[in-house]
């Protein structure tokens, strides 16, 4: 069966009483399609649905035996263990910096491909979203005669438009397979790094194609009965930059695999099969049903929360991420209609999947962290989305840094929910403001200093500030979004292996806090200069650095903004060897002292492209904050002295932020004139506000500004309409309309348009001053 | 509902938990009974390395980024701090079904003033009563959040 339809049925339902054709036309057309397809690109009957399947005849059967639910929750516990040991086999074993610091995820599946569990440590969404290459296999190659599924086969695959978070992750689905049927797939995904794209370290900011994504593999039986296959690996090695990662990893990947296959092969002597199967498919609908009942628990009510993001990661634009959050009884939908086209020639897209991983993310480590790591969790959840926006991309927009918008998937139902929980009085995890979401992080590639060909990235993707608590300040750079327990990494490990040092490390950035009654928790810097390298070069791939990535909760205040900031032309090295005083570096004394003669200081936004580096060249970015909490004014004047001393904040911050009065020197508190003050301050409010209506009146256009190459819908009345930037030619058009009717979205190169600029104005300055000269093209 | 906005689910209003001002009906947009002030985004978060001399500095960039703060219109308390782009539409964030509402908390028999909290922990239980003394029929004694 491969004809393509919008239809979601599950592979072994042959029933189908909307049939139009009778049973013999539509052998033909089956014949005619199996005959003549081209090839099995993605399916949308399987990549637009993230629900979980039907019960299956032989799933109902073993269900139909009996269930006892004691003994689901021991075999859901063994499953458990067995998926944390192989998650930390990765762990240890695995090639890839990701790999090392817990950026991987292993799960068991149903046969049919939902997530029954993951492992406790991991990125959820990593796992989350293999449930569309398990249907894809089960659709297209069950039952080829070419391709097969056997016990002992291992089927690889990493291109996101098959379902995956992104192309620079690479996955291990092995089949269960009991008396000729598969009952079950387990699986390992690792955030592998570099996977050959236009650009090293697996995330290109630079893509323009997919075809600059790199890698684009669907999924392929790399393991045959147990054995790796050379000539697919060597395909795959010859595809990227780093061909003894690929090795490693596949085979630390099959490792992982079997040590899980070893658990369920003792599972299923010691319960039976049909225990087994009964037992992954009740977690999974246990879950399910589990969910719909905490959405009654929710107040009935919409919960809306735009994001505005502000680059493509080659200029800045404002694209809008929309979301709307509708809970009535047990239904909760999601609908991200007025978010922003798709950009054809950036690579900020994101497919739905990738998209929805993230929610799915949110739910299981945000909303509902205590319910056991299956997909059932989004599976009763409603999205709406328009296929070709940024956050549903097309198959012909390239993904290369979609973390751009699927980490706004996440943190769309991450900060909504503390809207949507706070009135709940039954809470299963605490109201937290938004946490931090953008890999403020070095990526880099080129030769290392033992001769190496690498790409990949450093760990501090990973130190992200956590959203302020409503009882508490958020944690400092304590964990990213999508895994909670990550690490950042051993700084001194890693410079055995890369030819750069980490110059300022973990050092915090003052007043880089989302401000509040509680503050988020805080980023650090980070410095980096090349050494010991005949070709070396870095690369930042985020956003945020004229509209900040996350806003705060209830008053409180959301991050800064992230600027990347670089000195070219001159060795590091050699100054501190001269000097070891100018080793007191610093992205503040260093930007604004320029205190080493000769250097070429600039500052940009956070989406550089591969940039060679040579020895000594200074490189410095600043992880990002954790919006805070509440009014500032509410803040306990002792938590302000205390950042104060220990220079988290300015003095500045501490007097007209939060309206405390200390003694110098010893920062004491003094009560009286803080009270005084802060009634000041509130006062002072009460007298520049203006009254809704009248401010709306004043303060609203029609439009954005002229000047903003903006995307999406502007305001909600009306989300279907959108407001998108197009470039017919060189200039910039304002154009409006419903998705499916505005022109394809693309960017014309930024240096073309400097050129043009710079050539005009060159013959205004010939004509001013009455030069000729003739320009030949 | 929100750590300053209460609903009085018998008179259907919007309630500063802080002193008890009336923001409009429950069934509409709190905002509405607001005081806005459109702040230059570079106040609150002030520039790290230098504006004069570079364009990317810790600071938003006033013509992408604008901070719209609300203020309850009696006690001063910011009650929301939106980040928009200047001239958007601020953002209707919540709008509750009053009649559920009423269904939900009838049906679970608690107070809704003692039953939310922060979540689960011993250190996320916190009071969420009002804070202000029994104007529209609370009787809660008068309290204040330190200085």
């Amino acid at each position: 069966m491969t004809l393509i339809s919008d239809k979601f049925e599950a592979t072994d339902d042959g029933g189908n009483s909307a049939q139009l054709l009778s049973e013999q036309e539509q052998q033909w057309v089956d014949k005619f399609m199996d005959e003549t397809t081209l090839f099995l690109g993605p399916d949308p009957a399987i990549m637009r649905h993230h629900e979980i399947m039907p019960r299956t005849p032989y799933e109902q059967q073993c269900i139909d035996e009996g269930i006892d639910p004691i003994e689901v929750d021991r075999i859901r516990k063994r499953l458990a263990g067995a998926l944390d040991e192989a998650f930390e086999m990765c762990e240890s074993m695995g090639a890839a910096p990701g790999a090392k610091w817990a950026d991987l995820s292993c799960a068991v599946y149903t046969a049919e491909g939902d997530v029954t569990y993951l492992s406790n440590r991991g990125v959820i969404a990593f796992s989350a979203v293999l449930h569309h290459p398990i249907r894809y296999i089960m659709k297209n190659w069950k039952n080829e005669p070419t391709v097969g599924i056997n016990p002992g086969d291992g089927f690889f695959h990493n291109d996101s438009r098959f379902g995956m978070v992104h192309n620079t992750d690479q996955s291990m689905l092995v089949p269960v397979i009991r008396g000729g049927h598969i009952i079950a797939w387990v699986g390992a995904t690792i955030h592998e790094g570099e996977n050959g794209a236009c650009e090293p370290g697996g995330m290109p900011s630079g893509s323009e194609t997919p075809f600059d994504d790199g890698l684009r593999a669907s999924p392929i039986k790399i393991v045959e009965r147990g054995l790796l296959r050379r000539d697919l690996l060597t395909f795959l090695q010859h595809s990227t930059r780093d061909p003894k990662l690929m090795l490693a990893d596949i085979k630390v990947k099959m490792g992982a695999v079997r040590r899980i296959m070893e658990t369920v092969d003792r599972l299923i002597d010691e319960v039976g099969q049909e225990t087994f199967v009964a037992s992954l498919r009740m977690t999974v609908e246990d879950v399910e049903t589990e969910v719909r009942r905490r959405i009654g628990e929710l107040p009935d009510g919409t919960v809306t929360f735009n994001q505005f993001v502000d680059s493509t990661l080659k200029e800045n634009i404002l694209i809008k991420f929309a979301c709307k959050i509708t809970v009535k009884g047990e239904r909760l939908i999601v609908d991200l209609t007025g978010t922003g086209p798709e950009i054809l020639n950036r690579a900020i897209n994101s497919p739905l999947a990738s998209t929805k991983a993230f929610m799915a993310q949110a739910i299981l480590s945000y909303w509902w962290p205590d319910l056991p790591r299956s997909t059932g969790a989004l599976s009763p959840i409603e999205v709406i989305t328009e296929e070709h926006s940024w956050a549903d991309a097309g198959y012909d927009a390239p993904v290369g840094q979609s973390l751009q918008a699927s980490f706004r998937g996440f943190s769309a139902l991450q900060t909504a929910f503390a809207k949507m929980q706070f009135s709940a009085p039954i809470k299963y995890s605490n109201v937290v403001a938004p946490w931090f979401n953008q890999i403020n992080d070095f990526l880099w590639g080129g030769t290392t200093q033992n001769g190496e060909q690498v790409g990949n990235l450093c760990a501090d993707l990973n130190g992200m500030g956590g959203g302020a608590k409503a009882f508490r300040d958020g944690e400092d750079a304590v964990a990213p979004l999508f895994c909670a327990m990550a690490d950042i990494g051993e700084q001194e490990v890693m410079e055995e292996e890369v030819p750069f040092l980490q110059l300022v490390s973990k050092r915090l950035v003052r007043d880089n806090q989302g401000f509040g009654k509680y503050r988020g928790g805080m980023g650090y810097e980070m410095i980096v200069a090349s050494r010991g390298t005949p070709n070396w070069g870095f690369m930042t791939v985020t956003s945020g650095s004229k509209f900040s990535s996350v806003p705060g909760m209830f008053g409180g205040y959301g991050c800064p903004v992230y600027p990347l900031a670089i000195v070219k032309g001159i060795n590091i090295y050699d100054i501190i060897k001269e000097d070891p005083t100018q080793f007191d570096l610093s992205m503040e004394r260093v930007m604004n002292e320029q205190p080493f003669a000769g250097g070429d200081y600039q500052s940009a936004h956070m989406g550089l492209q591969f940039d060679v580096a040579k020895e000594g060249e200074l490189y410095m970015i600043a992880q990002g904050a954790g919006g805070g909490y509440g009014d500032v004014l509410e803040r306990d004047p002792e938590l302000v002295v205390t950042d104060l001393e220990l220079d988290r904040i300015s003095a500045q911050i501490a007097t007209e932020m939060y309206g405390v009065v200390w003694e110098p020197g010893t920062y004491v508190v003094h009560e009286e004139e803080t009270r005084q003050l802060r009634a000041d301050m509130r006062r002072a409010r009460i007298s520049r506000g203006t009254p809704y209506k009248e401010f709306v009146a004043k303060f609203v256009t029609e439009e954005p500004p002229a000047e903003l190459l903006y995307f999406g819908s502007w305001g909600q009345e009306d989300d279907e309409e959108l407001i998108a930037t197009h470039w017919g030619g060189l200039e910039p058009q304002r154009v409006k309309g419903k998705l499916e009717d505005l022109p394809l979205i693309m960017v014309p190169d930024r240096r073309v348009l400097k050129i043009t600029r710079l050539e005009a104005r060159v013959l205004e300055l010939e004509q001013k001053y009455g030069e000729t000269v003739i320009h030949k093209s | 509902m929100t750590e300053y906005l209460f609903i009085d689910l018998d008179t259907e209003r919007w309630i500063c938990r802080v002193c008890a001002h009336d923001f409009g009906d429950a069934r509409g947009n709190y905002k509405e009974g607001t005081l806005v002030y459109d702040r230059d985004p570079r106040e609150i978060h002030p520039p790290v390395i230098d504006p004069e001399k570079y364009e990317f500095t810790f600071s938003p960039d006033p013509l992408f980024c604008r901070i719209l703060e609300f203020y309850c219109p009696s006690c001063g308390t910011q009650i929301e701090a939106e980040y928009l782009p200047p001239g958007h539409p601020p953002t209707i964030d919540m709008l509750w079904d009053i009649d559920s509402l009423k269904a939900k908390w009838a049906a679970s028999g608690l107070n809704p003033e003692e039953a939310v909290n922060y979540g689960p922990g011993e250190n996320a239980v916190t009071d969420l009563s009002a804070r202000f003394d029994g104007t529209t029929g609370h009787n809660h004694a008068h309290r204040t959040e330190g200085i």
